[in-house]
């Protein structure tokens, strides 16, 4: 059964004419597809590659590539937290703020929570290196934080 | 000497910045509009008249890597812009993309007209989701003005712009990986030969340019080549190779400092000034036992070296690598040299692409070695080890296709040779600094 719906394959499609060919649609699709399903299957790693006329390898290894996008056996949870764990975030807290995160989610690194809100992740440089320790949300940075203003982060997600 | 009026950051803090509306009453795309009444090989003069040299980390001159094109080339040629920044401590682009976009956008339309591309690419780190939705409206806005599309202000020129996300690889920052990446592909660096302005993205002549050059490349058309030569340092009279140090630059200072942000200044203030006049100085009343020059690649400046001028010369004259990306990173007295080293070859190990045995190799084992050290169980030898490890891998001993290796032993070289006695004594006293935390993080 298909697992992409005909609106991602539309937007997909959409990104075609900003190319001079189709796999340059490689990433913004399995952006499109792992915003929306969580994760990117191995049946959608298929589907996408028969949108773009390519192999189902060809779309895999470059997925395998950017250890940004998870397959079925690992889904992401709603939201992605990042903690950078870099030499500035680092140097002012960074890994210890990863350690009070992760323990009140009670998980590791790479983990969902258990009610699938939220996957904890750490980061290399976030650029957001002035607001140290930084945390980035899905893709919104934040800055100076504090583990009172983590648990505030996590509470609101 | 009176302050330094900045340029670059000039709108940045001011309401509404990043619209459009208030970018054209501060004059903007007048640059633009001035470029278009000229040839473009005229543009290419004045920027190469400018001395401008790219700010992403190589210092390119940007004028020179523009002629490199092929001569009546039928197209199509690319612009892609490198806004990949991910150079531990940087975030200079950043701070232009959020808060004044449009001033990158039109360095872009400048520079693709410049060169004759009608096509920019636009690659922006997956992390930067907040400059990606600046910019979107932004490029939005553009078209709807008519200032990006079909024959532009009636010149006849068409410009499309178009975003490209990343998706968190730190090589998406070297120019054919990113290039690669952009194709669709992993992000494995081409080699070189063909430079990309000969065969670049998809198999076209392709100019790879960073955010802050397209800032600059803006500027100069306003306010002239003469201008941006008048700031910064001319060429060292004793190095025919010195191409100079000229203009503003955006230098990031983070880590232990008072202060820490982004400041605009012409090129070639230390290190000292930056933290001193513009961090705050170092925080908690302590003094700074390392710098970083500009990110963790061009190694480190010792307590000694603070006065050294952070201009495309400077780092290099006490071992650094170079000026690189001009992010200063300060580490305070009371910080063991042995965690930082460990934190960049953690970063290396992480990030190496994997294409090349002796960066993937290499940086793992960096990696290794300093772990062995920070649990107490490391030996004397291993500093030679590393210091072995590190002159084996990179561009310069030749061994790899990029320059991520030569970055990544440099930190070691630096570290090892400028601070061996604390290494030393890390090691004899079998100190351990390993904070419980760390163990969460794995073997990467």
């Amino acid at each position: 059964m298909a697992v992409l719906s005909d609106e991602l394959r539309n937007e997909i499609r959409a990104q075609f004419p900003k190319y001079p060919n189709k796999q340059a649609v490689v990433l913004p699709a399995l952006h499109l597809v792992q915003d929306s399903l969580r994760h990117v299957s191995i049946q959608a790693v298929r589907e996408i590659a028969e949108l773009l006329e390519l192999h189902p390898s060809e779309v895999h290894d470059t997925m395998s590539f950017y250890q940004f996008f998870k397959d079925e056996k690992h889904p992401l949870g709603k939201h992605r937290v990042w903690v950078c764990r870099s030499i500035s975030c680092m140097l002012r807290g960074g890994e210890e703020l990863l350690q009070h995160m992760c323990e009140r989610l009670h998980v590791h690194p790479g983990q969902t929570s258990a009610d699938g809100k939220v996957t904890m992740e750490f980061a290399e440089c976030l650029g957001a290196c002035e607001g140290a320790p930084c945390v980035l949300v899905d893709d919104e940075a934040h800055m100076n934080i504090t583990p009172e203003k983590a648990d505030e982060l996590l509470k609101n997600l | 000497m009176p302050e330094f009026e900045p340029v670059l950051l000039a709108r940045v803090g001011k309401p509404d910045s990043a619209l459009l509306e208030t970018y054209l009453r501060d004059g903007g795309y007048e640059g633009f509009k001035k470029a278009l009444a000229m040839p473009p090989v005229d543009v290419i003069n004045v920027v190469k008249g400018s001395g401008l040299r790219g700010r992403g980390g190589a210092g390119f001159p940007t004028g020179l890597k523009w002629t490199f094109l092929p001569k009546d080339h039928p197209g199509p040629i690319y612009l892609a812009i490198n806004a990949d920044e991910s150079e531990p401590s940087t975030f200079n682009n950043r701070i232009l993309m959020e808060e004044d976009p449009h001033q990158v956008l039109e360095g872009i339309a400048i520079s693709c007209y410049a060169i004759k591309s009608k096509t920019a690419y636009l690659y922006l780190r997956y992390e930067y989701g907040r400059s990606y939705r600046v910019l979107k409206k932004a490029v939005e806005d553009c078209y709807a003005q008519g200032i990006f599309g079909k024959n532009i202000f009636g010149s006849g020129f068409d410009l499309d712009v178009v975003l490209h996300r990343g998706a968190a690889a730190y090589i998406c920052g070297e120019e054919t990986g990113l290039i690669e990446s952009l194709e669709g592909k992993r992000a494995w660096p081409r080699i070189k030969p063909p430079f990309p302005a000969i065969e670049g993205l998809f198999r076209k002549p392709t100019i790879v340019n960073n955010i802050e050059t397209m800032a600059c490349v803006k500027q100069i058309l306003d306010k002239g080549a003469d201008w941006f030569k008048s700031l910064g340092i001319p060429p060292d009279p004793n190095n025919p190779r010195d191409a100079g140090s000229y203009g503003p630059k955006l230098y990031c200072i983070s880590g232990h400092v008072n202060k820490p942000g982004c400041v605009e200044l012409p090129m070639g203030i230390t290190a000292r000034r930056l933290i001193d006049d513009h961090g705050g100085g170092v925080w908690k009343g302590r003094t700074a036992k390392a710098v970083v020059p500009g990110g963790i690649s061009m190694g480190f400046l010792s307590a000694s070296e603070l006065d050294t001028p952070l201009d495309f010369n400077g780092p290099g004259k006490v071992g650094c690598l170079g000026l690189g990306t001009a992010a200063i990173t300060v580490i305070d007295d009371q910080t063991s040299m042995v965690d930082v080293l460990f934190n960049c070859a953690r970063f290396f190990a992480h990030e190496s692409c994997g294409q090349c045995t002796p960066c993937r190799e290499g940086t793992a084992w960096m990696h290794k070695i300093l772990h062995r050290i920070r649990m107490g169980e490391g030996q004397m030898r291993d500093l030679d080890l590393l210091t072995e490890v590190a002159a084996s891998m990179g561009i310069i001993p030749g061994t790899t296709i990029c320059g991520l290796s030569d970055g990544a032993a440099w930190p070691i070289k630096n570290a090892i040779k400028k601070f061996r006695p604390e290494f030393e004594e890390y090691i004899t006293t079998g100190k351990k600094t390993v904070k419980p935390c760390e163990s969460l993080m794995g073997a990467h």
